[in-house]
């Protein structure tokens, strides 16, 4: 037994011995890579999709926006948000055809307008990053493109096809991917939308399914479907750099789906490659594994413990933007200017699940960058007898920045509109929404529930989307007294106390039936913290003597009642895709409506007056002329109150001195490239922050040793007495 | 014991049966196939297309149990149920609900997860059983008392508490591990220090309260009074004669979890971003991945199975008077 302990003894001294060698001690990364420029992150959640015919979710593009280069771009440092070109060698030319397909003036009215074409001409010279599926041998033939069952067999990560190689990107790549985004097999987000604009689009899915049907039917053995011999109507391969895409009608808000990833060159061979039976059932594909041009390439893709992104060798260059916002000069973001892009060689994102950990080793050194958590806002952030916000002193004493920005998301509270009660166009329905708008004091929601990160909704644009007004124009007289404009006061309870006896409701009792009012609220939250809500939620009801019953089910029941239209109220969000306001009105747009049409107008709302405008300013370019349409359609939203509006979000993140060129861009995804570390900077730091204390150990063995020695004195004393 | 063997396997294959059904009927009252494509697909932009086309390539198009459309015995092949679970009986886990082939991600986590669970068993066994002794030895004394007292406490303690305020100890004040994360081969070990340790320390109240109960149990018995009676010393009658005899359920408890240590812990692994399939199961469930939830049901099924035939045939090695038939 004596022997076993000190076995035990040794492999534990031989744990720690192993553990503490070098640096400091707590440190989870290798010490060989203090000096590099490296970052590093975290991420909680798996992203599910790494091909850009599928990713959509802010998971996936904060690894593909920086593999993938779409056509577009958002610049890094201008406001408001400008597009700039990326894959694309200038921005595209537009032109406007009628229904004879000739081109007409830019200036013609949008119903004269039958076709737009868009002339991309791309980059030359930019090549993929290398890969196994567009390697060749030395007769030219594609190493990996017929596989046999053993090599199939052998392989389980991308690396087990050690050859690689690289190509030149084509204006025909990009082609493949609109084929690519049509076929109905790859389940692409914004098909529904592009098979509405793209000439063909719609006609070229149905076409390929058809017959991509008929060659499985026929017992094909492998799942690829050469996509080059089929043709769609509206996009034309002009040459090798250039290429039409004709769109139907106008539509200006193209330009921003170009700088998403889905507009990302994908050439054939990387269908071909992954297509080959059996490779998906050995993990490999595109899924898992892409194949892009962008600054960076996925490295190791182990989303169950730390994915790393590393310099794409044959990137073809890009500079560090030389203009930017009057201020960015005197906040350094103009140093690297010129400089060429990445300015960080590696990216190592480890899976940090719980906000605990994370936090903390944010703390130490060990991540560069975090968000906030509820958990540690008072450990961070600290309001000023003013009110205004700043770092508490620990934060500042570590040299830690504090970025803000007020992001394009809406939370808000929605009515049905085929509900009968808090429903329809009638005037009690009308005025009943207005009250309960008053009601519902989301400011003060803001401040218990998000510790004040967020901004109250005057509509549903939130500021910097064209459209949206400040001061004492951008107001809701529905709900708000104007002021000052700076601060609009929400009215008080008693105008809607007011607005409810005219709606048929004086103190929350139904004129009709003489019962007290009962509304319903659907929900998905749970828990404690989801508890408080609710209960904040029925005291705003109460304010108005209305009854509020909850209605919590899980998320799969929620959206089951928003689909069937079942739901009374409810709260949702909505996170922008792109920087226009059409983007956020089309949530209510009526032929967008959830029950009827399957859209993204949950609270199912139909005004003829704001769909006709809808209509009219969805397509036109930023001007007077749209922001005087936008007026008239908040004007009407705001009177018909089908939403509360809610509140936007303001994004809070932090910094470490040493991570450089950090200015939040909420429509850009693809700023890895312009950061800066100094890992000089990063190493002192941390050797500061985490020296090894190990006095405490030496305590816990002294009270050991206290505690045994009387226990080895009674136990000598029982062995002699045993002995007797 | 070779019948013996066979017959319980034979059992479990309705065991088996059963828990493939009961796991099948809460999954899909929870989720619905079209719930499994929205929650894969996105949140934004689907489609009622999209949501079919998701369920026709994976086979969530036909009924869950029953397919009325058809005749004879297409009727039952022809539904969700039988086409996903017939495969499991063979260990073909099949491919998760984004495509990931499950046999081999489970082949990979269940490393990690041993990592852990291996020092935690190990290290924990030795550590109770000889504080459970050593409190046999001291018994009615101050000693014994104050340690009931401890374990007591410590068995009170939820297991969250020791990871965060091990975490927090160790990690953020003491700087002396990682305070999460994993790496391979010998990087691990930095990692799996912590945990580890945290594991342990969470096991001792309830371990030694049950280890001392043996204990004494097995120090009242008449053949104890016998080697005190022939002057063996109590080390002697502890280590030799006690812990030898009190060893068989101990053994039997061991055994009984040891194919049950690839499953891994949820909480540890999820605090220590450790993994293991533990989070991979978790993961499943928040992602409403059937195919996994299904297969590591199935599998801890069989593991657990497999731990209590384990266990019987531990009986027999550590007490002869044991037979099975």
């Amino acid at each position: 037994m004596a022997g076993l302990y000190k076995k035990a003894l040794i492999i534990l001294t031989a744990f720690l011995v192993s553990a503490c060698t070098g640096g400091s001690w707590n440190n989870p990364y290798p010490d060989g890579d203090a000096s590099q420029s490296i970052l590093y992150s975290a991420f909680s959640e798996r992203p599910k999709h790494l091909d850009p015919v599928r990713a959509y979710s802010s998971n996936e593009y904060s690894f593909i926006a920086q593999i993938y280069e779409p056509l577009l771009q958002y610049h890094f440092l201008d406001r408001p948000y400008r597009l700039e070109p990326l894959a694309a060698a200038r921005m595209p030319q537009v032109y406007y055809l009628n229904a004879a397909g000739e081109r007409i003036a830019e200036q013609a009215e949008p119903g004269e307008i039958a076709y737009s074409d868009y002339w991309i001409d791309i980059k030359p010279g930019m090549r993929y990053q290398p890969h196994p599926a567009l390697a060749r041998d030395e007769q030219g033939e594609f190493s990996y493109h017929s596989l046999t069952s053993q090599q199939i067999d052998a392989a389980n990560v991308l690396t087990d096809f050690p050859v690689t190689g690289t190509r030149e990107v084509t204006a025909a790549d990009f082609y493949h991917q609109i084929k690519r985004l049509a076929f109905p097999r790859l389940n692409s987000p914004i098909a529904g939308v592009m098979g509405d604009y793209i000439v063909g689009f719609s006609e070229f899915g149905k076409r390929v399914a058809e017959q991509y049907k008929t060659q499985q039917q026929e017992g094909a053995e492998s799942s690829y479907f050469d996509l080059r011999q089929h043709e769609m109507e509206g996009v034309e391969v002009i040459d090798r750099y250039r290429l039409r895409i004709r769109l139907k009608g106008k539509y200006p808000q193209f330009l921003y789906w170009l700088a998403m990833p889905f507009f990302s060159p994908m050439p054939w061979e990387a269908d071909a490659f992954y297509s080959q039976p059996g490779l998906e059932k050995r993990n490999i594909s595109l899924n898992w594994y892409p194949l892009g041009s962008g600054p960076y390439m996925l490295e190791e893709n182990n989303p169950n413990l730390r994915m790393i992104l590393a310099e794409n060798p044959n990137f073809h260059g890009e500079s560090y933007p030389t203009t930017g916002e009057p201020d960015d000069e005197r906040r350094g973001l103009l140093q690297s200017s010129g400089e060429p892009l990445p300015l960080i060689k590696r990216a190592i994102y480890s899976l940090e699940k719980e906000s605990i950990p994370y936090w903390s080793k944010f703390l130490q050194g060990y991540y560069d960058t975090s968000g906030i958590s509820s958990d540690s806002f008072d450990q961070a952030i600290q309001f000023s007898s003013q009110g205004e916000i700043g770092l508490t002193d620990e934060m500042a004493q570590k040299g830690i920045t504090l970025h803000t920005a007020v992001t394009t998301s809406i939370f808000y509270f929605g009515f049905n509109m085929l509900d009968s009660t808090v429903g329809g166009s009638t005037e009690s329905s009308r005025l009943l929404r207005q009250a309960i708008s008053i009601a519902l004091d989301f400011e003060e929601y803001i401040s218990i529930f998000s510790n004040g990160r967020g901004v109250a909704a005057q509509g549903p644009l939130p500021p910097g989307i064209f459209g949206s007004r400040s001061g004492a124009e951008g107001v809701n007289g529905y709900v708000y007294d104007p002021g000052d404009g700076s601060q609009p006061q929400r009215k008080p309870i008693e105008a809607a106390k007011a607005l409810m006896r005219q709606a048929g409701y004086p103190d929350g009792r139904d004129l009709k039936t003489n019962k007290p009012l009962i509304l319903y609220y659907d929900t998905t939250a749970t828990g404690p913290d989801g508890k408080a809500r609710l209960n904040w939620m029925r005291k705003q009801f109460a304010k108005l003597g209305v009854q509020l019953v909850i209605r919590s089910s899980d998320y799969n029941r929620f959206q089951d009642k928003m689909r069937e239209g079942t739901g009374q109220m409810y709260m949702w969000g909505w996170n922008a895709d792109y920087p226009d306001p059409e983007n956020f009105l089309f949530l209510l747009y009526g032929p967008n409506g959830k029950v009827e049409h399957a859209g993204e107008n949950s609270s199912n709302y139909r005004n003829e007056e704001f769909d006709r405008l809808f209509v009219q300013m969805k397509n036109m370019e930023n001007s007077d002329e749209r922001l005087a349409i936008i007026d008239r359609m908040l004007e009407i939203l705001r009177h018909d109150a089908p939403w509360a509006w809610g509140y936007f979000p303001k994004a809070y993140s932090l910094s470490h001195a040493w991570y450089g060129n950090v200015k939040p861009n909420l429509m850009a995804n693809n700023t890895l490239k312009y950061k800066s570390i100094d890992p000089q900077l990063r190493e002192t730091q941390r050797e500061l922050w985490n020296p090894p204390v190990v006095w405490p150990l030496g305590l816990v063995a002294a009270v050991l040793l206290v505690t045994v020695v009387p226990a080895i004195r009674m136990y000598r004393q029982r062995e002699r007495s045993a002995a007797r | 014991m070779m019948a013996y063997i066979i017959r319980r396997i034979l059992y479990a294959i309705p065991i088996l049966l059963g828990v493939n059904i009961l796991t099948f009927m809460l999954f899909f009252v929870v989720n619905s196939p079209d719930d499994m494509a929205r929650m894969n697909l996105g949140m934004k932009r689907v489609t009622p297309e999209a949501v079919e086309n998701w369920k026709q390539e994976r086979g969530y198009h036909l009924p869950l149990l029953y397919n009325s459309g058809r005749e004879g015995a297409a009727s039952i092949t022809e539904t969700i149920f039988f086409q996903k679970s017939v495969k499991l009986f063979k260990f073909d886990f099949g491919s998760s609900d984004n495509g990931r082939d499950i046999g081999y991600d489970i082949s990979q986590r269940m490393w990690p997860s041993l990592a852990i669970a291996i020092p935690v068993l190990l290290v924990g066994l030795l550590v109770n059983i000889t504080y459970a002794l050593l409190i046999a030895f001291f018994r009615a004394t101050y000693i014994d008392f104050w340690s009931v007292v401890l374990c007591v406490v410590m068995m009170s303690i939820s297991g969250l508490f020791y990871i965060i305020g091990g975490q927090y100890l160790v990690s953020k004040l003491l700087h002396l591990v990682p305070i999460s994360g994993y790496d391979t081969g010998l990087e691990a070990i930095k990692f799996l220090v912590l945990p580890t340790i945290i594991g342990v320390i969470g096991g001792i109240g309830s371990g030694t309260r049950w280890y001392r109960t043996l204990f004494l149990e097995e120090i009242n018995k008449e053949y104890v009074r016998t080697a005190r009676a022939k002057g063996l010393s109590e080390t002697l009658v502890l280590f030799r004669h006690v812990l030898r005899n009190a060893l068989i359920p101990i053994l039997t408890g061991v055994v009984v979890v040891l194919p049950l240590l690839f499953m891994g812990s949820l909480i540890t692994e999820s605090f220590f971003g450790i993994p293991g399939l533990g989070s991979y199961t978790i993961d499943a469930i928040n992602s409403q991945d059937f195919a996994i939830v299904r297969s590591m049901v199935f599998l801890g099924s069989v593991l657990y199975i497999l731990g209590l035939i384990l266990t019987d045939i531990s009986y027999t090695v550590v007490d002869p008077r044991v037979r099975l038939t």
